[in-house]
Parts: structure tokens; C-alpha cells; sequence
């Protein structure tokens, strides 16, 4: 009786789970009418909304970054829908806890939703799966902040927003060469997260190059990154005068707090990951003085677009945009330059809107929060000026 | 009907269990002919069936040996990335049958002599202490996965702890393992129907195993190791039988999971994993092999299905967890449960009855 009750109950939810429809969760404001249709909707004909999906970590250890983009992408949406006065895009957020596996399952998700573009994934290993599962499909993914290069290699629909890893790297080394800011280099990095260690790794490489000496190249792992004042005191030690910092800034403001401590000042250099830093609750940010960083992105830019993203971010949720949320938000604006351009509307299958996105991302310049002239080249990867910051008062300055 | 009746007990027992499998799998092959089958679900499928061969290998240990293991995510670490590596370096070389027949072979071999290597001197130990050894295993294979570098070029194979350009391949080498990027660009391999076989083939060998002599003999070793031990019970060999053929169902449960995504990443198999297996088979039923087989396939689609509610699906999943754990093992809701297919039993036989008497 029991085996005949739990086999009933198992096929009942299998069933149920087939039938489950796709719930709307996105944030959508489905208020506008066709009769209010402004002259965008008449060149593209049709007002039919394009689907949306995004996936990151909500939850977990990553969340900060997953909240970032998914605050951003809501931001974007709204504004544009508000603007031309109708639903130009429905959008859904799924969480995947910085997990391949739970990735696949919210791309899964967004795809019983009706989801024609992705806007994700926001990490780099869970990037890779949901990517190889996108050229399957061919649909159309702009990723926000996965920066591991493997993620574009995967296929020509793939494209990025932010630098690679080993852009990074490579850009961070000479520019520390060219403005001599060090001589004798020490890297802290996290050897069991992609991100860092990709940018290590060509960090290392094109410094070498350059004629600049790596004294100390301490790593942590994310099990062991409670304490990293032994990294600190290595660096210390070997004699650096510089600290390369390619890690996440929560770990980074430990890294401050411990040389402080010890009463070792050289420069910090870090890369996007720092962004943030001056936002972390409880953390003197006087320890940041003098940090520099290779970001796309200042909150305190001035250039109008920036300002304008900055304000509404700061009336809708309550905090500085951080790169990530930067990043999340020029990305909607790229997918909705390819509406205004009328290449895409959202009577197209999801296959026929990644071919016309392709062609239109290749050869479109995209001015956006993180940079002017922005271009994509057909791998995928973005071309857009680096900028270095200098933390001076509690505020990011441009560096020179 | 009559012959079924006749059926050992046990034989009956698993003929359910199969049933319960092959029924799944016309079920779900239903619903994709109808066309009903969400991508939601048919994307969980071979997941599914990993962690059921992963719930089943670890009853194994659990439940028939008596012995807590906490690296089994260990085990499925190493056959992953071994499976995933022949899978890889034979693509387009030879077909595609061979090649997942090597990659599933390498892959359950490799975490069995992890096995044999690791529980040699651990089963000595038992109770807590072997708990927490494993636990160490599981821990160490995945930092050693984290920070291994693997390539060929033209002069061979190059390795390295440090980092990819410590292994001095040529430029135009390939890289394997690259660190904490694990393996990219894995073609798929997994399919359901294998991964329904794989299940299959876990509960032959498992559930003959139990039954068998070599079975009794561990399941003695569970009950009293003293006891086991006077009547000339081999008891290292037995250990060792069990031990083995668990982490060898690890490992092949690791290469379909790893073969059903294009990366792989150590990360993926930390305690957490091997925990949440712990939990399948404790919900399921220490020593319950069907059990484990259910419980691992509801409790991988459960948070999918609570994925509508947002941020709340992690407390509704862990309250849901409690609930089911009372509900199948505290004794006052275990004899109220008794109770309460007593009355039904009572009601259905009383109806014919009262037939009979008008």
C-alpha cells in the first residue's frame, strides 16, 4: 500500500511539475497601450515584448554581485519601458547560487518562460555551462560580468560586456609599467576562483615582459580567506612596492585592514572586482587611500549618462551602483539600441533574433555608463577604453 | 499472479524498485511524446539519475555496511574529472559509444582505486572517526582539482600545481585541467536513456549484492563486528567489498553528471554535495534502497519546484526536510501512521462485509 501511495504521489509530481506553467515574475509595467506607441514602436512594427531573462547568484556568497545585475537590468527595463511608453521589454531574474547546475536549471526556467534574450550569466563557472547550452539553442547571450575568456569561446552568439580576465591582466601590467608605479610587484590572488587566477595568470606573463620583477605571488582559496594577513606580511617581506590585488573587494578590504595594521603602505592596484570597496558597510574607507583601480565604471563620473543611472539607481534601491549593476544596465540599453536600430522585434524566434543581434553587435558602437564607443568584436569580446582610478578622499579620481 | 506470490520476499521488494524506475522513465518518454514535458524538467533529468546512483552507492556504505562516509562527493570528484578527461581527449578520435564507455569505465575504475586507497588504513577506523577522514578526503581532492593545472602539446603530457604557465607547454598545446576553470568546452554525452541504464545497472549489482553472501556477511559486520568476527568473517575484505563498489558508483555517477554540462569545476564537490547526499539517503531510509532512489529524485526537483518563490525556497526546502524526516522516522508519528492504515484496511474490508450480509 505504502509502495502504491509513494509511486502515486511521485508521478503526481512529475505531472504536476510538466504542467507547471511559466510564472511572470519579472517586473514588468504592462500599463502602456499600443495607442501611446511612440515613433520607436512604429519603426520597429511591432510591439510585441521581447523577453528578457537574466540569471546570478541572489543567494549564497556571491549574491552582492547577483543583486547588482539584477538591480541594474530591472533599473534599465523599467526606464525604457516608462520611456517609450509601452512594454518594450518583460524581464525575469532567476537565481542560480553561483552554481553550473542550478544555472542550467534557471536557464531552463527562463526558457519555459518564453525567454528570447539572455542577459547573463553574472559568474564565470556557471557562465560556461549555460553558454555551451546557448550555442545549442542559439540564443542570443550578453553576459554582464562573466569574464573568463572560455565563456566568449564558446560560441559566436556569446558576447560581453565587461573585460576579459586576461584583458585585464594584461592592461593592469602595462599600465603599471608605464607610469612606473612599482618595481619589485606583489600579487595576493585566489587561486581557486576563476576570475582571479585568470587575470593572474596574464598579469604575470605581460609583466615579466615588461621587465618587472614578481617578488611575491601569495594565493588564498575561498575555504581560507578568513585571515590573509600572512599573504599580507609575505608581500611585505619579499620587499613589494606595489600589491596587485585581482580578487573580489570584500576580500580586498581585509587585505587593507591587515597591512594597516602592520604598517605596510604600497600601492594597491586592483581590477573591476574592486568596485565596491568604498561601499562596504563598517570599513573605514580611509584605508582605501591612494588604492588604484582598472574598473569601466565610477559612480562619481560625471559624464550625463553615468549621473542619470547613478540618481535613479540611488532613488530605486537605496545604494551606489557598483560595476556590476553598471554593467547589467548598459546591457539592456545595447539589446534596446538594436530595437530603436528595428533589426529586432518580439514576434522573432529566438533564433532569428540571435542571428540579426550578431550582425547588429559587430558592427554597432554602443555608448553606455561604462564607457563611449563602445564595440564588440565577432568573438564576442568588447573593445572599450580601460580607465584607472585613484581613491582620493573617500572618491574614485581619475587617475593622471 | 500466483507466481508472483511465490517470489522471495526480497526479490519482490526489487522487482518494485525497478518497476518504480522503468515506470519513471515511460512516464517522462509520455509526457516528451505529448509534448508536455517542460525544459525545466527534461534539463533535470540526467541530474536526477546521477544523484540517484549517487543516494544508492552511499546506502551501500551507510546503511548495509553501518559506516558514516562524508567524501562520497569525493569519489564523484575523481571519477569526474578521469571520465571527463578520456571523454574529452577521445572526441572525434573513435566513436562516440566507445567513447563514453571508456570515460564511464575510467571514471568508475579511478574512484575505486581512490576507494581501495582510502579505505585500507580508514576502515580500520569506524564510527565518527572514519566520518571525519572522509570528510578530509573529500576536501583534499577537491583543493588538489583546484589548483591542478593538466596539458599535452607535441612532447607529451605537462602538469603543474602552480599555474598554467608553470606547466611550459608549447603554444599550441592543449590545456586539460586549467585550475580552478576546471574542464571547458565538455561535448555532451549524457542523455537520459543512459542515465536511466546507469540506474539500472547501480541496482542490479547493489541490491544482488546485498542479497548475496558477500551481503550478509557486511550487513553482519553492521549488526556486531565482534560477532561477525568470531563466526570467521573476513572482516577487512567485506569492508573493503562495500567500500569499493560504493565509490565505484560515485565515480560513474560523477562522469554522467560531469558529461551532462560543458564545464567542470572541483568546487562542485565539496561537503555540501556529499552532505546533501547524506540527506537522500537519510530521508530515503538508512538501508532502504528504494527509499533513496525516491528521495533523491523529489528532493533534486523539490527547489526547482519552489524556484516561484523566490528567496523563501531555501526555508520552505529546509522545513520540508524536517516534516519529511518526522514524518518517516519519529516513533510517535510512525505508530500513528500504523494506526492510520489500520482504520483504512479495517474500512475496506468491512464494506465487502456489510455486501454480503444485505
Amino acid at each position: 500500500m505504502k509502495k502504491l501511495i509513494s509511486a502515486a504521489l511521485a508521478s503526481a509530481m512529475v505531472l504536476s511539475l510538466a504542467a507547471c506553467g511559466s510564472t511572470d515574475t519579472g517586473s514588468n509595467a504592462s500599463t502602456g497601450t499600443d495607442s501611446t506607441a511612440t515613433a520607436e514602436a512604429s519603426n520597429t512594427g511591432s510591439t510585441t515584448p521581447i523577453k528578457l531573462g537574466g540569471i546570478g547568484p541572489t543567494t549564497g556568497s556571491a549574491a552582492s554581485y547577483g543583486i547588482a545585475v539584477m538591480q541594474g537590468e530591472e533599473l534599465a527595463v523599467n526606464e525604457i519601458n516608462e520611456a517609450a511608453g509601452y512594454t518594450v521589454f518583460e524581464f525575469s531574474f532567476e537565481d542560480d547560487e553561483h552554481d553550473a547546475e542550478k544555472a542550467m536549471n534557471a536557464y531552463n526556467t527562463l526558457k519555459d518562460w518564453g525567454m528570447q534574450v539572455l542577459l547573463g550569466t553574472v559568474t564565470s563557472t556557471p557562465s560556461l555551462s549555460v553558454a555551451g547550452e546557448t550555442v545549442n539553442d542559439n540564443m542570443f547571450m550578453l553576459t554582464p560580468s562573466a569574464s573568463a575568456v572560455d565563456v566568449v569561446e564558446t560560441g559566436d552568439n556569446v558576447f560581453q560586456m565587461c573585460f576579459t580576465d586576461p584583458n585585464q591582466g594584461v592592461v593592469s601590467a602595462d599600465y603599471i609599467a608605464e607610469n612606473a608605479l612599482g618595481t619589485k610587484i606583489g600579487v595576493i590572488y585566489d587561486s581557486s576562483d576563476a576570475y582571479s587566477s585568470g587575470i593572474y595568470t596574464a598579469f604575470k606573463a605581460e609583466i615579466e615582459a615588461k621587465g618587472l620583477e614578481i617578488v611575491a605571488a601569495e594565493s588564498f582559496t575561498s575555504d581560507n580567506k578568513s585571515d590573509l594577513s600572512t599573504q599580507v606580511t609575505k608581500c611585505q617581506n619579499a620587499g613589494a612596492d606595489l600589491v596587485f590585488l585581482p580578487i573580489y573587494y570584500n576580500e580586498a578590504s581585509q587585505i587593507l585592514i591587515a597591512a594597516d595594521k602592520v604598517g605596510y603602505k604600497p600601492t594597491f592596484f586592483g581590477c573591476d572586482g574592486m568596485d565596491g570597496i568604498l561601499s562596504i558597510e563598517g570599513f573605514d574607507t580611509s584605508l582605501a587611500e591612494g588604492l588604484m583601480l582598472l574598473c569601466p565604471f565610477s559612480a562619481t563620473a560625471t559624464d550625463e549618462t553615468t549621473q542619470k543611472f547613478v540618481a535613479s539607481y540611488e532613488a530605486a534601491y537605496g545604494e551606489t551602483p557598483i560595476q556590476f549593476a553598471a554593467d547589467a544596465y548598459d546591457c539592456v540599453y545595447a539589446i534596446y539600441q538594436c530595437v530603436q536600430n528595428g533589426s529586432i522585434n518580439g514576434d522573432m524566434s529566438v533564433s532569428e533574433m540571435c542571428e540579426a543581434l550578431k550582425a547588429d553587435f559587430t558592427t554597432m558602437t554602443f555608448n553606455g555608463t561604462t564607457g563611449e564607443g563602445q564595440t564588440w568584436e565577432a568573438n564576442g569580446m568588447v573593445s572599450k577604453p580601460p580607465r584607472v582610478y585613484v581613491v582620493t578622499n573617500g572618491e574614485y579620481a581619475t587617475a593622471e | 499472479m500466483f507466481r508472483l506470490k511465490n517470489l522471495r520476499k526480497s526479490t519482490k521488494s526489487n522487482l518494485i524498485t525497478f518497476g518504480i524506475v522503468i515506470g519513471f522513465y515511460l512516464v517522462i518518454q509520455l509526457l516528451s511524446a505529448l509534448g508536455m514535458l517542460s525544459s525545466s524538467l527534461s534539463g533535470q533529468l540526467v541530474p536526477i539519475c546521477a544523484y540517484v546512483i549517487l543516494a544508492i552507492s552511499l546506502n551501500l556504505t551507510v546503511g548495509i555496511l553501518g559506516e558514516l562516509s562524508l567524501g562520497h562527493a569525493g569519489f564523484m570528484s575523481v571519477g569526474a574529472f578521469s571520465g571527463t578527461i578520456v571523454w574529452t581527449t577521445l572526441y572525434g578520435q573513435v566513436p562516440n559509444w566507445l567513447g563514453l564507455l571508456l570515460a564511464f569505465v575510467v571514471g568508475g575504475a579511478v574512484a575505486g582505486l581512490f576507494g581501495f586507497i582510502v579505505g585500507v588504513p580508514v576502515l580500520r577506523l569506524s564510527g565518527d572517526y572514519l566520518a571525519i577522514v572522509t570528510l578530509a578526503f573529500g576536501e583534499i581532492v577537491k583543493n588538489v582539482m583546484n589548483a591542478c593545472y593538466l596539458g599535452y602539446d607535441s612532447k607529451g603530457i605537462h602538469f603543474s600545481f602552480k599555474d598554467a604557465a608553470s606547466m611550459g607547454m608549447e603554444a599550441d598545446g592543449t590545456t586539460i585541467i586549467n585550475g580552478a576553470i576546471g574542464i571547458t568546452g565538455i561535448k555532451k554525452g549524457s542523455t537520459f536513456i543512459l542515465g536511466i541504464i546507469l540506474v539500472i545497472l547501480t541496482l542490479v549489482v547493489i541490491l544482488n549484492l546485498i542479497n548475496s553472501r558477500a551481503g550478509r556477511a557486511i550487513k553482519s559486520i553492521r549488526d556486531n563486528e565482534i560477532a561477525a568476527r568470531s563466526v570467521g568473517i573476513n572482516i577487512t575484505k567485506y569492508k573493503l567489498m562495500a567500500f569499493i563498489t560504493s565509490a565505484v558508483f560515485a565515480g560513474i555517477a560523477g562522469v554522467l553528471y560531469s558529461l551532462n554540462y560543458s564545464s567542470l569545476v572541483a568546487k562542485k564537490f565539496d561537503y555540501n554535495t556529499s552532505i546533501l547526499i547524506l540527506v537522500f539517503v537519510v530521508l530515503g531510509g538508512i538501508g532502504n534502497i528504494r527509499g533513496s532512489v525516491i528521495a533523491a529524485a523529489l528532493l533534486t526537483v523539490l527547489p526547482e519546484m519552489l524556484r516561484s518563490l523566490n528567496d523563501y525556497r531555501m526555508l520552505i526546502y529546509a522545513i520540508v526536510l524536517i516534516l519529511v524526516m518526522i514524518f518517516s522516522q519519529s516513533p510517535q508519528v510512525v505508530a500513528w501512521r500504523k494506526r492510520m492504515v489500520e482504520m483504512f484496511r479495517g474500512r475496506f474490508s468491512k464494506r465487502p462485509q456489510a455486501k454480503e450480509v444485505q
